[in-house]
């Protein structure tokens, strides 16, 4: 009992006394962080004032990192803040800078080149974005001129569009037990394949929505062992294109941590359907897909959304087959801008380079989040 | 409830180890549910005669020597009864109460609510018969099961239950619609409406037409291998490669066709599809 109390007391005391430190003797960035005095350092050098830029957007002092830009004439404060945090509710409006990173790429002695790669944490992750950025001599220091890219706008104008919407009333609470409700969506696997990767097992699919109506899919798959006892089950979270307007197909990609294909004796899939209302609108024209080949293997393109409606968050899924047709790879990206009508977004969805070689043709399907609207 | 249930429990316990020594009350050993009947009761003097079935227990103080009445709705639920008789006189009875032969209410389960035109044993049928109490009426008894198409054919089928339970398939048909399913059994009838939609499109045509900068393709409409016209909504995708690159577009079916303006490219390959089926090819020269 006394030494319950010894420890409370010490721990009350060691509370106090690490408060005061922190409050006397705050350590820099994070009293930056609380809106307290800046962390710039000297911009002695081009990569000290790549530095104090990235931390002052990372702390949000949208005027300090402002002001420390050479080429602040060519836009205002406002622009600057809309290039890095984007609008209509797309992924960069509510992220954060997680961390960042500088790279040089060359140097001499009025101006220089880095690359600088922000990582920033979204609701669905992290998100990286690359900017190169010049850094110029400004008499004893440097100051960056920050690459502004002008977000595109769209001009005043009416689009009709006049696309399909379903909507379902399910039966009442009152209705007989033998009473009909509507039906789900018959949805079918037409493809499952599964892989080993260093992570683990790994399933990799496509579902076809065969219905005449909208459906909310998903996949759940349970690895069974050779003596028939299961391995465990999971599903496919956000890697698959979870609503399916009729007769479209989403691949799937769900992952086994640390599991060993050798182990798995068969695989119990269990697709799962449900009717949802939804729209046809919007419709997104995926454009210049590419495959990049190793290294750095990745699938390039740019999505242009043909409807009026702004999508604030739009995911784009890549379905990579081999020459046989069969899917060696599902891989995807959110985009972090939003799509307005008639402007196109760049995606870039990286593609292991191990697999790269064995990939022939490629499938896009985008599924699209409208702020303030249904899936 | 709980006083109702005790009183239950305790009147079998006291009928099960007394019935050696009592006198069977003169009930009826069959009863039909809901109907009302009157029992002679033994001895004289007051009693108090309780009744004990499925879901129910009744106390009724009687004069003994008369008959007691039970009108019409009295013991509605089939099962097996304990009637037990206190006070001057004591004595049981056991009877049965039966579901009446007339049906009243179908319990009808239909399934599919939707489903492709042209499927064999695509649409089934189950159907329990019930009396005007919601008993299940368990002697066989004839369903009659009736699909009628939209174009107003209908295909027949007459089924005897089976313990109360009767069940049918049917071929949905080749035209796309609403189609009636309805049961009927002893008067007592219940409809279902099952939705017959088209399937797979059968063929898929398109053509291409140069839009200024860019390529208008159309498809011709889409119809499913029974002539029906595929729903709006459904989606159809758009490939077009060249030089190494692709675009695609999923667009939904608009009054019955697809249309969509693509990047033109010289040499373009053009593709079309929906779901699982493929359309023709086009190679854009201009």
């Amino acid at each position: 009992m006394i030494q319950g109390r010894l420890l409370a007391v010490f721990l009350f005391v060691a509370t106090i006394a690490f408060v005061v430190i922190g409050t006397l003797w705050p350590v820099p960035s994070a009293a930056a962080y609380a809106g307290g005095a800046s962390i710039v350092r000297s911009a002695s050098t081009p990569e000290a004032a790549a530095d104090n830029l990235g931390d002052e957007i990372k702390a949000q002092h949208w005027p300090n990192a402002y002001a420390a830009l050479a080429n602040k004439a060519q836009f205002s404060e406002q622009d600057f803040v809309r290039d890095l945090t984007g609008s209509d509710q797309s992924l960069e409006s509510n992220a954060t800078l997680n961390n960042f990173e500088v790279f040089p790429l060359h140097s001499d002695n009025d101006s220089a080149q880095v690359r600088m790669k922000f990582y920033w944490s979204t609701v669905v992750g992290t998100s990286v974005s690359t900017r190169d950025v010049k850094i110029v001599r400004d008499g004893d220091h440097w100051a960056p001129e920050w690459p502004l890219v002008k977000e595109a706008t769209v001009p005043p104008q009416v689009i009709p569009v006049n696309y399909l919407r379903w909507d379902v009333i399910y039966r009442g609470a009152g209705d007989d037990w033998g009473a009909q409700d509507v039906e789900a969506p018959h949805v079918r696997i037409i493809d499952m394949h599964p892989v080993q990767r260093a992570d683990g097992v790994v399933l990799l699919g496509e579902i076809l929505n065969e219905d005449v109506v909208p459906a909310y899919v998903s996949v759940n798959a349970t690895l069974i062992a050779k003596d028939q006892k299961p391995i465990g089950t999971e599903g496919s979270f956000d890697k698959i294109s979870h609503l399916l307007l009729p007769k479209q197909v989403t691949p799937f990609f769900i992952l086994f941590p640390d599991a060993t294909l050798s182990d798995v004796g068969s695989v119990h899939m269990t697709p799962f359907s449900t009717l949802v209302p939804a729209s046809a609108d919007p419709v997104i024209e995926v454009d210049n897909e590419q495959i990049t080949p190793a290294p750095d293997a990745s699938l390039t393109g740019q999505l242009i959304n043909q409807s009026g409606r702004v999508v604030s968050v739009a995911h784009v899924l890549g379905t990579f087959y081999n020459k046989s047709g069969q899917v060696v790879w599902v891989a995807d990206q959110y985009v972090p801008t939003a799509l307005l009508p008639g402007i196109a977004a760049p995606f870039n969805i990286h593609i292991p380079e191990d697999l790269a070689k064995n990939i022939s043709t490629q499938r896009t399907v985008v599924a699209s989040y409208t702020y303030g609207g249904a899936i | 409830m709980k006083l109702r249930r005790a009183i239950a429990f305790s009147v079998l316990g006291i009928a099960a180890s007394s019935s050696w020594a009592q006198s069977d009350l003169g009930f009826p050993r069959k009863v039909e549910a809901g109907s009302a009947f009157s029992v002679q009761l033994p001895g004289n003097g007051q009693g108090t005669l309780y009744i004990v079935g499925p879901g129910q227990a009744i106390k009724k103080d009687v004069q003994l020597g008369e008959a007691v009445s039970f009108p019409v709705g009295a013991l509605p639920n089939a099962g097996h009864y304990v009637a037990i008789l206190g006070g001057g006189e004591s004595g049981s009875s056991e009877f049965d109460v039966v579901a009446t032969g007339k049906a009243a209410d179908l319990s009808f389960l239909a399934k599919p609510s939707r489903l492709p035109v042209g499927m064999r044993d695509g649409i089934s049928g189950a159907v329990y018969v019930f009396d005007n109490y919601r008993n299940l009426i368990t002697a066989p008894m004839q369903v009659q099961f009736e699909l009628t198409n939209p174009a107003g054919a209908a295909q027949t089928r007459s089924v005897m239950t089976r313990y109360g339970a009767a069940w049918s398939e049917f071929d949905s048909t080749a035209q796309q619609g609403k189609a009636n399913f309805a049961a009927n059994a002893d008067g007592a009838s219940s409809v279902r409406v099952i939705r017959q939609v088209p399937g797979d499109p059968c063929a898929i045509k398109m053509t291409a037409a140069p839009a200024g900068q860019k390529i208008q393709l159309t498809t011709d409409p889409l119809r499913d291998c029974s002539g029906n016209a595929v729903p709006d909504g459904t989606i159809v995708t758009f490939t077009l490669a060249y030089n190494g690159a692709e675009s695609t577009v999923d667009v939904p079916l608009k009054r019955g066709i697809a249309e969509v303006q693509m990047p033109a490219h010289a040499g373009a390959m053009i593709s079309v599809a929906s779901g699982v089926v493929l359309g023709n090819q086009i190679r854009w020269e201009r």
